[in-house]
């Protein structure tokens, strides 16, 4: 009945392969670029979706609001309105969209089906790195996905526009440019961490109703922060949408002739904002997945 | 069932110390408790157990016995509540990062990277684990070739069926070589021919010197693969040893099956009575009978039926099996 039985005795620790693995690079770096490695093999692989999904929407906010409605006269934007063009309003606050809204796709949305019934996670979980390495590269891939669509969304949000209706954009700052694009990416990827740690998948449609659009419409995106004055209430409850902070920090580096934010105000919350979204991201990500 | 090799809490504690080099797998009290609203659950209660190297390692038991809380903590994914758990001589708590570079774990659910290809799901798996490029693609080929899926390399996860899916599985545990095994209900849900097949590819693997650590409830599975056993229930190890010596444990080298047409319980004081009846019982309309040196045993409850009127629908006689050690343990009442 036993066939094995017979070598229960066991031979004597075997010179041969078994865990003799040719682990030349393990170190926690490694792995971590070679996780990363995989993200974007599948990011190529979709670049073509991936660009459409990023482009449509800016494309189409641009196309009505600072094409078709200057064209037709209509309320904003019109010609003869008095003050900047709408585009040069829409420019910072469109590609910080862009990297909000990617950061939190990038992630949330692939760890959502990873965590879900198959939980295809623990193919990356079982990576030799601790777990919260695993989540850390989440988080940079989603930085990387979400500079990437600000590089794709920029030329789009400057040269669509009617005759005569075009933004006013010159970099005024590059490094705060750079900072303010990096930590509004950290700021969304981490978002993104959380959302996906959290959210139940059966929940996910809810994700865009009761977070991603809210945080679009409130986020000073299609109007400067301070233009927020007449409603005080309004200008005040903003403040806990961190999209404000990367559209202000956008317009103080991209439109500076616009009233923004003061840099401290928008680079002190950016940097707090990601760090503590970042740990409590991590923190969630490693509850979930270990026991 | 005195004479089946039980475990006492402390009697085996690393009495089998390890006479060359770490032991791949050895745990020392390791318990888990969890918290619920409905009071403490005590899921793994201080067990001890050791794998040597190049074993075929057994953990056999019901559901919730305890079986994937234990291969959680080996594998890192559990938090101990107390105990210590050693892979490869290096601790679970301490370094889990190293514990799962010396694991290769094949999980119950298809767990495949369903956003690479077949080639890929290897590829990128001997990448994390340290290899270049090119030992990744070399290995990834022969293996691939092993086990059959060449020809599905391009394939997507999902486009494959549940055996190639499985196989691929079998294929990213072993990519990077790991020191131990370990295989949680590898074959449940799967058809007997995948099955088989498996067997033999395991069997294959472990002749070659792998260690492996085995989970399942199918008794036949483990009754073949395994060169020791540990059937755990309700969080313990109640009993140890090779298929054999737990068969021996019985203290029979026959067990004799009945079926009758009605109920039969109203044999069991005669037919417990019969001589070389070492134990018996009975079961609806089954009656057990474990016995040692009984030659004869059968035609002798044939007789003793006939005379009491109960007609009989079926009758075997073979040595013990593992299912009668594991339910001799474990009880026959259904678990969740």
């Amino acid at each position: 009945m036993s066939p094995r039985d017979d070598h229960a005795e066991v031979a004597t620790a075997t010179s041969g392969t078994p865990g003799a693995a040719q682990r030349g690079n393990t170190g926690p770096v490694w792995v971590l670029g070679m996780l990363l490695l995989r993200d974007l093999r599948v990011l190529t692989r979709d670049l073509g979706q991936f660009i459409l999904r990023t482009v449509m929407q800016p494309l189409l906010f641009t196309f009505v609001f600072a094409y078709v409605f200057p064209k037709i006269g209509q309320g904003i934007g019109a010609v003869g309105h008095a003050g900047p063009s709408f585009a040069t309003i829409l420019v910072p606050g469109l590609v910080a969209v862009a990297i909000n809204f990617q950061g939190i796709q990038a992630v949330a949305l692939p760890l959502v089906q990873e965590f879900s019934y198959t939980k295809e996670i623990e193919d990356r979980i079982l990576a030799p790195v601790p777990v919260w390495m695993v989540g850390l590269e989440k988080i940079l891939s989603g930085v990387i996905q979400s500079i990437v669509a600000a590089a794709v969304v920029f030329p789009i949000v400057l040269l669509v526009h009617a005759k005569g209706q075009a933004p006013e954009v010159h970099v005024a700052s590059w490094p705060l440019f750079l900072v303010v694009v990096l930590l509004a990416s950290f700021l969304g990827a981490s978002f993104g961490l959380l959302i996906g740690t959290t959210f139940d998948p059966r929940k996910l449609p809810l994700l865009f109703s009761l977070i991603v659009i809210p945080i679009t419409f409130l986020g000073c995106i299609y109007y400067p922060w301070a233009t927020l004055s007449p409603i005080p209430w309004l200008k005040y409850a903003v403040l806990v949408n961190p999209l404000v902070y990367m559209s202000e920090g956008l317009r103080a580096a991209l439109t500076p002739s616009l009233p923004h934010m003061p840099e401290a105000a928008f680079l002190s919350v950016l940097s707090v904002g990601t760090l503590a979204m970042a740990l409590l991201a991590l923190r969630m990500f490693h509850r979930r997945v270990v026991d | 069932m005195s004479g089946i090799p039980t475990v006492t809490p402390d009697s085996s504690r690393l009495a089998t110390a390890t006479t060359a080099g770490v032991s791949p797998i050895r745990v020392v009290g390791l318990t888990k408790r969890y918290h619920s609203l409905r009071g403490d659950i005590l899921a793994v209660d201080a067990i001890d157990l050791e794998v040597r190297s190049g074993e075929f390692f057994g953990l056999l038991g019901p559901n919730g016995a305890g079986k994937s809380t234990t291969i959680g903590m080996l594998t890192t994914r559990v938090a101990p509540t107390a105990g210590r758990a050693e892979v490869a001589g290096i601790d679970v708590v301490a370094d889990p990062a190293a514990v799962k570079a010396a694991i290769g774990v094949v999980p119950q659910t298809n767990t495949l990277d369903r956003q690479l290809n077949v080639f890929d799901n290897l590829y990128f798996h001997g990448r994390y684990f340290g290899m270049s490029r090119r030992v990744a693609r070399e290995r990834t080929a022969e293996l691939l070739e092993r086990f059959s899926l060449a020809d599905r390399a391009k394939a997507l996860v999902q486009q494959l069926s549940g055996g190639m899916a499985q196989r691929l599985m079998f294929a990213r545990a072993i990519m990077h070589r790991p020191a131990v095994l370990i295989l949680d209900e590898p074959t449940s849900g799967i058809d007997p021919q995948t099955r088989v097949n498996l067997w033999e590819l395991l069997t294959e693997l472990n002749d070659e010197g792998q260690t492996i650590l085995l989970t399942t409830h199918y008794m036949e599975e483990a009754d073949r693969l395994c060169n020791r056993i540990a059937i755990v229930d309700h969080g313990h190890v109640l009993a140890l040893g090779s298929p054999s010596e737990l068969k021996a444990g019985l203290d029979a080298d026959t067990l004799v099956t009945i079926t009758f047409a009605d109920d039969a319980a109203a044999l069991l004081p005669t037919a417990e009575a019969l001589p070389g009846v070492r134990r018996a019982e009975a079961e609806g309309r089954v009656l057990r009978l474990f016995a040692r040196d009984a030659e004869g045993l059968l035609g002798r409850v044939v007789t003793l039926a006939a005379g009491a009127g109960a007609s009989i629908r079926d009758a075997s006689n073979e040595p013990p099996t593992l299912e009668a050690v594991f339910l001799a343990l474990t009880g026959r009442e259904y678990r969740e």
